[in-house]
């Protein structure tokens, strides 16, 4: 079967997720506009920060009703749905400034850390797993998993400020936060490289060991298989063995695990951009968490939603690429 | 198996030497320092403004970098001309002031400040559309109005004292914003003001770039450019003042006696108006009882809260008046160290037994009540222990409550609660509303409902009379007077801890508010710093 062939039915699967998608990301934002009810905290109080305590509850009440935030939840819901509709998607209380601003200033820098971040999780693990996998029970094997469980132990944020004591402090070989350096006249990309490899490392670092250890057994696994075991017969060469056959087999079932461990990835972002001091959503997702700045959230919820079902799809056909048991027109 | 060798060497070769490739990529040189006087100066603050406008509460209190106010303050704290000519003069019957704007002002865009944008700056602060919280500051405020193209009359609904120190708010320009939404105009994110620093962008929660305006009327900044870095972490902002980042940084106590010993820094431990007490309500049956609460006064180790828990950053209170103030009355400040002897004799003598379990009681009602505090504040955190640990000493339970504000609101009523907050500007700014009886109960203002016909007459006359030395001596009379009732329990003033780098000269700290970020910190006179 060639490789179009086992895509075939790739766009009524696309088409029919897309139709699931939208009741899920209809149902999420209702729940957090739910959430919001629920919520105790006054996002008008939290808007002021200290001057909450001179200022009067006739002049919160104001603020309240410029925000409309003390309407009923079904006015403020079809209120929001309304202008999404529109391509607006509300006003952030916590940043003061319009969502889709917040979103478009911030979202690209999460993006590209979690981006860059997996990609070298990805190569880095097949690699380090698969060859850990070939000599098992050697040297480098027994090295790579103490080292892995070593890292697996240790929080994210110990390791950011760990890795800054050392590469920046003692070492000074890179910047110890910031997206740029702090006096920089412009946003070059070099400049932007050199302050990311950090926290990439680190939140790579961090991230890591799930997948190797996960590789490495998978393909171990696999080195046993009667396939493998053929060609090592038939005299194919080791880099041919461990490439194309034993790793291949062992690949399915670690694009499943890519796809679940999406998530956590996201979370070990969070905290690295705390650490780094890096202006991406982290920090504005707590802060609107906090101040009940539901508008944010719900957008960063649904852009998240749709992040992670896009991510679910991408796993399927990727698994029907490289399975040619999988059929997505069944 | 041989044939794999070559291989796997070949993959480790290629894996370090792409990882050297990367390293090598990645030491770029960084950009050297500029000569002395041109320098880009760095400064780190946790605190993040979400508008960098005047009107939505942006360094109101002056000292905003990239505006101007009618008036400003000196090291001292001083009222100085600003964008006046003189300082303004409030009239006799304290309901009129009048100020003379100074010539040739321009905005950062070229135009001429005129008495319009200041009318257009207070007018909207006031419009009920602006989601302002400064309104409540300015409610004394009638009309504000330009009889010519250099003078601004302010009309006040009632005679108000201290007037002139509201006076520090920035103007902003009425050509760019009228018309314009002020919750929503771009001008929030890159404004124009009269500032000694023109705004050059903004990343939000990265940095704040200021360049210097060159045409200044108090004189073109002795640096090139001001970088605001915003990093919200205490340990990570100190690991990047170490890293050489930063000129200034404000950090916590603890973690800025890190650079004590290293004499390329300089530690500065700025003295406040920002007091930490216990508000006792007098809804709580135990605490109702003035004996209680003057015990208690005389329970808590105030020397040893500064010496514990701020690290010597700090000084005993006594009252809301902040000992640096001209209106403290040092016949109030009482002893430092605890005197739980004392304490206990008032107690007996009121009539709480020592009952069971060590706790005292009186008519069969133990001594005990709840003391709240904001959970995720630790310093506030460890007051309260300290509290609850001195109260224990004379027979008093106290059960310390870790909440969220949204628990802590509906209680304050009945439940004893660690606020703290305060300016060096005026007593009136914050203690009219906390200790007055007319805002009894009312959210955040007065929360323990505190009632004293004395403290209410000494706090009008403050407000009402003109004379200094008449408002010296009602708030003298107010601060004899919550001493004796004790409605709160003050513990300590707070100092504000931020380090230098010995390089930097120019810094003069004065007596901080409880609030400093961006504008009114160390750095409020950062345009004449220089490095040498």
């Amino acid at each position: 079967m060639t490789r179009s062939g086992r895509l075939a039915g790739a766009g009524a699967v696309v088409r029919r997720r897309l139709l699931v998608a939208v009741p899920v990301l209809a149902a999420t934002s209702v729940g957090m506009f739910a959430l919001g009810a629920a919520s105790p905290v006054d996002p008008a109080k939290q808007y002021a920060g200290a001057a909450a305590f001179t200022a009067s509850e006739e002049n919160l009440a104001q603020i309240r009703a410029n925000w409309g935030v003390d309407d009923p939840l079904p006015v403020q819901y079809l209120r929001w749905i309304g202008n999404l509709v529109q391509g607006d998607l509300g006003w952030s209380t916590s940043r003061h400034e319009p969502v889709a601003a917040v979103l478009s200033d911030r979202a690209g820098w999460t993006l590209l850390l979690i981006g860059v971040t997996l990609a070298l999780v990805l190569v880095g693990s097949l690699l380090l797993g698969a060859l850990a996998a070939y000599r098992r029970g050697g040297l480098f094997d027994r090295g790579l998993r103490a080292a892995a469980y070593a890292v697996e132990s240790m929080p994210v944020f110990w390791l950011g400020l760990a890795a800054i004591a050392v590469f920046a402090l003692a070492l000074g070989w890179f910047p110890a936060g910031g997206l740029t350096d702090v006096t920089a006249t412009s946003t070059s990309w070099a400049d932007v490289a050199h302050h990311l490899i950090l926290p990439v490392g680190v939140l790579a670092v961090s991230q890591a060991p799930w997948f190797v250890l996960f590789v490495r057994d998978a393909v171990a696994e696999s080195m046993r298989d009667d396939h493998v075991l053929a060609a090592r017969a038939r005299g194919l060469p080791g880099r041919t063995i461990l490439f194309g056959h034993a790793l291949r087999t062992a690949l399915l079932p670690f694009l499943t695990l890519v796809g679940t461990h999406l998530p956590e990835l996201v979370g070990g972002a969070v905290l690295v951009e705390t650490v780094f001091s890096l202006p991406g959503l982290g920090a504005v997702t707590v802060a609107a968490a906090l101040g009940s700045d539901f508008p944010l959230l719900a957008a960063i919820t649904l852009v998240t939603t749709a992040v992670v079902l896009a991510a679910n799809l991408t796993t399927d056909l990727a698994y029907a690429a490289a399975d040619p048991r999988v059929r997505l027109d069944g | 198996m041989t044939r794999i060798r070559p291989t796997f060497r070949r993959l480790v070769a290629l894996t370090a030497a792409a990882g050297m490739l990367v390293l090598a990529g990645c030491s770029a040189p960084t950009t050297p320092d500029s000569p002395a006087g041109g320098a880009t100066l760095v400064v780190a603050t946790s605190d993040e403004p979400d508008a960098l406008n005047p009107v939505l509460n942006f360094g109101v209190d002056g000292a905003a970098l990239i505006f101007d106010g009618l008036v400003a303050r000196d090291s001292d704290n001083r009222l100085v001309p600003g964008l006046a000519t003189a300082l303004p003069v409030l009239s006799a019957e304290g309901r009129t002031v009048t100020a003379k704007l100074r010539d040739g002002v321009q905005f950062h865009d070229g135009t001429a400040l005129t008495a319009q944008d200041v009318v257009f700056t207070y007018q909207a602060v006031l419009d009920p559309k602006v989601d302002s919280t400064l309104r409540s500051d300015l409610d004394m405020v009638e009309s504000v109005t330009a009889p010519d193209a250099t003078t601004v009359v302010f009309r006040l609904r009632y005679p108000y004292a201290p007037f002139l120190q509201r006076l520090t708010l920035g103007i902003v320009p009425s050509k760019l914003l009228s018309g314009q939404d002020i919750n929503t105009t771009g001008f929030n994110r890159k404004p124009i003001g009269t500032g000694p620093y023109k705004v050059e962008s903004w990343t939000p929660g990265d940095r704040l770039v200021l360049t210097a305006n060159e045409r200044y009327f108090g004189g073109r900044p002795a640096n090139n450019r001001v970088v605001v870095a915003f990093v919200a972490d205490d340990n990570v902002r100190a690991q990047r003042m170490r890293a050489g980042e930063f000129d200034a940084a404000e950090l916590p106590p603890k973690l800025a006696s890190g650079f004590d010993s290293d004499n390329t820094y300089r530690v500065q431990r700025v003295p406040t108006a920002d007091y930490r007490g216990v508000m006792l309500p007098m809804g709580n049956p135990v605490l109702a009882d003035p004996a209680v609460r003057r015990a208690l006064n005389l329970a808590v180790d105030r020397a040893a809260m500064v010496s514990g828990i701020l690290g010597g950053a700090g000084e005993p209170a006594f009252g809301p008046v902040p000992p640096t103030s001209e209106f403290a009355d040092p016949s109030t400040v009482g002893t430092p160290t605890a005197d739980a002897t004392a304490a206990s004799a008032l107690l007996d003598a009121a009539g709480w037994r020592p009952g069971s379990g060590g706790v005292r009681a009186k008519d069969g009602r133990p001594a005990r009540f709840t003391l709240m505090y904001p959970a995720t504040d630790t310093l506030r955190k460890d007051l309260a222990l300290a509290v609850t640990a001195d109260a224990k000493k004379i027979g008093i339970e106290v059960t310390p409550a870790g909440l969220t504000w949204d628990a802590i609101d509906p209680r304050m009523k009945s439940d004893a609660l660690l606020m703290g907050y305060g300016t060096p500007y005026d007593p009136d700014f914050v203690s009219y509303k906390l200790f007055s009886s007319q805002f009894a109960g009312q959210g955040y203002f007065n929360p323990g409902s505190y009632r004293s016909e004395v403290t209410d007459r000494a706090l009008q006359e403050g407000r009402d009379q003109i004379d200094p030395a008449l408002r010296k001596a009602a708030y003298t009379q107010f601060q004899k007077q919550l001493a004796a009732d004790v409605p709160w329990l003050f513990l300590t003033y707070l100092r504000h801890t931020y380090v230098l780098k010995s390089s930097v000269q120019g810094a003069a700290p004065r007596v901080e508010a409880h609030e400093h970020g961006v504008a009114n910190s160390i750095w409020w006179n950062i345009n004449t710093w220089t490095r040498s």
